[in-house]
């Protein structure tokens, strides 16, 4: 067992552990404070019903954000969408036998990481070159669009360019997951790309990252229009009592 | 007050270069002491207040999901950033939404959250100082909470609950705003924001039933404190004395006049304006609101209808049934609370009431949707019923009627650069730019259409238009009551 090996299984083990425990906490926090006041944006449905609709189209269609910046949605949303395959696709590197949903997305999967990039180069030019976009930028903003080319850019050369040993990988990912490690191959482009995608389940739960879940929690989005019909009661307005009696009587 | 030039309206929109530091002088008065202390505020800045302001932050944080969930979410994507009327009439970069987030966002992550504890460079995340705080209590009262840019934000993050969290800190830490806090003061004490006395009340009322009568022949009453009616009437104390909201308040009592409605307004609850609201202290409140359901049981009332006043609808419609409700000894068959254009637009439905258009025929009729109704609040049993039945009563009473265009109404109407605490001189160059969105909106139907009348259903919006129309060169009295078009058109004669 080289020592590469290791180093790579523990590190994955730890950024799993980071991604999956930091995000359930953070939604735990989320579920469990409370939201004192009715404040859905409109329009806002006046059913559970409509609100379920709302944040479907929200989070696959991004409305809001069409709605207010075509450019932004348009690379947002090819990005997220490209994001999406890219990440189905990869599950063939964790299944034995491959489901077969998944062979199916593998073509699309592959044009997905072109289009990944160029979502990406589309938003990270617009936070370059647009004064206002520009103006609220911090590095982490940059570094975390560099972050993201940069695990695209080197899954790509490894289809394109330095061919890995795909088969032995999957062998290490299937042993990984059943804490039988095997070798993994040591292929530079390869430990690269797997390198920062660590990093990235790393700071998933302490970035800005944490809009996924957070978007579900946002109550502008989330609470039904009916302050009238059902008395909303949470936190400290949970502890308002009245008494039914004129003052003083 | 430096002399300020009035932004140019062109042609049609266009979204300003970043002019740094363009607006960091305008700053509103400070609350002194005696502003403070009846809120429950210290009365000037507290020791080691960068930690008591911290501490509040972390409270806030931990009692409102929506504060934390906006405060991590954003991914500073920029749709906002050309969102808010106070960025498109200033260019100042501190007033894009965003950015307005962040200068509270950079402190809750320097305390509160692993990246900004480590690598507050990487994150911007900012100790908090008193430059920080500065920048606070300038730009925190550039943001009228009026929640255009939640409606076009993709995780619907609102800049409203940050600026209010914001204000609810510098009130912690002993810096107010005085306009807010000493209006607060006088609710509290008297009853309304004007501190308007009972007798002065009854007095004005009675000088309103004599005008009334004088204009149209008929007696129509304007009740105060009257145990037993059927309604009680909360509406903003400005209906009382100033124009035109004046006409809004007359029009209503013509409304309950004609349909034969008893009603009574309250000394005790003379006020629909709630400015707790605006420096998101949920003890101020609640207690503001909770003089309405005092009233509303002293005086056994039936309804609670609400008149025009845009926030105040907002903490009606929202917030009463958690703030003071349940209201299960009001009459079931009606919503409680509800908005006085609701009761208008059922009366005309039903045909209860007479409206002689003609009486309005001078009027060309466009309609400013108020922030706090378009985008706080709802009227009616359908999801946008707040555009509808205001538009719906304006065409029952005038001949000619046209809407601003479609990116400027609805929900994505731009406030009227006034509200959230800010209606006071000492903003009035913030309040000029401010209102250049609208503006421009409202230019186009007048050359267009030939506009000639603004119509709006909030005192704010109302006194706003008043002080800024004549800054773009229309005539202040452009702007009215939808209730004064009502009081117009409204045939009383039918009903003895």
């Amino acid at each position: 067992m080289s020592a590469l090996t290791v180093a790579y299984a523990l590190l994955f083990y730890a950024a799993t552990a980071i991604l999956v425990l930091g995000v359930l906490a953070r939604c735990w926090r989320y579920a469990r404070t409370p939201q004192p006041l009715k404040i859905p944006i409109p329009p806002a449905p006046t059913t559970r019903g409509g609100v379920a609709l709302r944040m479907l189209l929200e989070v696959t269609l991004f409305r809001q954000l069409f709605r207010s910046s075509k450019w932004t949605w348009l690379f947002g949303w090819m990005f997220h969408v490209a994001l999406l395959l890219v990440l189905l696709r990869h599950l063939r590197y964790f299944t034995e036998p491959v489901w077969f949903w998944v062979d199916l997305v593998q073509p699309f999967g592959l044009y997905a990481a072109f289009a990944m990039l160029a979502g990406l180069a589309g938003l990270w030019a617009r936070r370059l070159l647009v004064d206002r976009v520009r103006y609220i930028s911090s590095p982490s903003d940059h570094l975390m669009l560099a972050l993201l080319v940069a695990i695209a850019a080197s899954g790509l050369a490894m289809k394109y360019l330095v061919h890995t040993d795909v088969v032995a990988l999957k062998a290490f990912f299937l042993g990984l997951m059943v804490f039988d490690w095997r070798p993994l191959p040591a292929d530079p482009a390869l430990l690269v790309h797997l390198a920062l995608v660590a990093t990235l389940m790393i700071v998933f739960p302490v970035s800005k990252l944490l809009h996924a879940p957070g978007v579900f929690f946002s109550p502008s989005l989330n609470q039904v229009d009916d302050a009238r019909e059902r008395r909303h009661a949470a936190g400290w307005s949970a502890k308002i009592v009245h008494v039914n009696r004129a003052r003083g009587g | 007050m430096a002399a300020f030039e009035t932004p140019p309206l062109g042609e049609y929109p266009v979204i300003p270069p970043l002019r740094q530091g363009a607006m960091a002088h305008s700053k509103p008065f400070v609350a002194k002491a005696d502003h403070q202390k009846p809120l429950g505020f210290p009365g000037e800045l507290v020791p080691e207040w960068e930690k008591v302001a911290v501490t509040r932050l972390g409270e806030l944080v931990s009692q409102s999901r929506g504060l934390q969930v906006f405060l991590d979410s954003c991914v500073k994507c920029g749709a906002c950033t050309d969102k808010c009327h106070y960025y498109l009439g200033t260019g100042d970069p501190k007033n894009m939404p965003v950015a307005r987030q962040d200068l509270l966002r950079s402190v809750y992550r320097r305390y509160y959250t692993f990246a900004g504890k480590h690598f507050p460079k990487l994150v911007g995340a900012r100790d908090m100082t008193k430059d920080v705080l500065d920048d606070w209590y300038a730009y925190f009262h550039q943001c009228s909470q009026c929640r255009r840019c939640s409606v076009f934000c993709p995780y619907g993050i609102d800049t409203a609950e940050i600026s209010m969290a914001a204000r609810d800190i510098m009130d912690s830490v002993g810096l107010g705003q005085k306009y807010s806090n000493e209006i607060i003061g006088k609710v509290h004490k008297i009853g309304n924001n004007l501190g308007l006395p009972g007798p002065a009340l009854r007095d004005t009322l009675d000088g309103l039933e004599e005008d009334v009568k004088e204009a149209t022949g008929v007696e129509v009453r304007f009740p105060l404190d009257e145990k037993g009616a059927e309604v009680l009437l909360i509406t903003p104390s400005a209906d009382f004395f100033a124009e035109p909201h004046i006409d809004g308040l007359i029009g209503y009592a013509k409304v309950f006049h004609a349909a034969g409605i008893s009603w009574t307004l309250s000394t005790h609850a003379s006020e629909a304006a709630n400015f707790s609201l605006f420096i998101g202290n949920h003890d101020n409140l609640q207690k503001v609101a909770g003089r309405i359901r005092e009233a509303a049981l002293e005086l056994g009332v039936k309804r609670i209808v609400v008149g025009e006043c845009g926030h105040a609808w907002r903490v009606a419609y929202s917030f009463w049934n958690t703030l003071i409700g349940p209201f299960d000894f009001l009459d079931p068959r009606y919503p409680a609370p509800q908005h006085i254009c609701e009761v208008t637009y059922d009366l005309i439905r039903r045909g209860a009431l007479t409206l002689d258009k003609s009486a309005n025929a001078d009027k060309v009729v466009t309609f400013h949707d108020s922030c706090n109704v378009s985008r706080g609040s709802r009227m009616g049993d359908v999801p946008g019923g707040q555009f509808l039945i205001p538009r719906e009563i304006i065409r029952a009473c005038v001949e000619r009627f046209v809407d601003m265009a479609p990116e400027t109404i609805g929900e994505a109407t731009f406030c009227c650069g006034g509200g959230g605490g800010l209606l006071t001189d000492d903003l009035v160059e913030l309040r000029v730019k401010g209102a250049l969105p609208r503006m421009q909106a409202l230019q186009q139907v007048v050359e267009e259409h030939g506009v000639n009348y603004l119509a709006a259903i909030c005192a704010i919006c109302k006194s706003q238009f008043t002080k800024v129309l004549p800054y773009y060169k229309h005539p202040m009295d452009m702007i009215g009551s939808v209730h004064g078009l009502v009081s117009n058109a409204i045939v009383l004669g039918s009903s003895k």
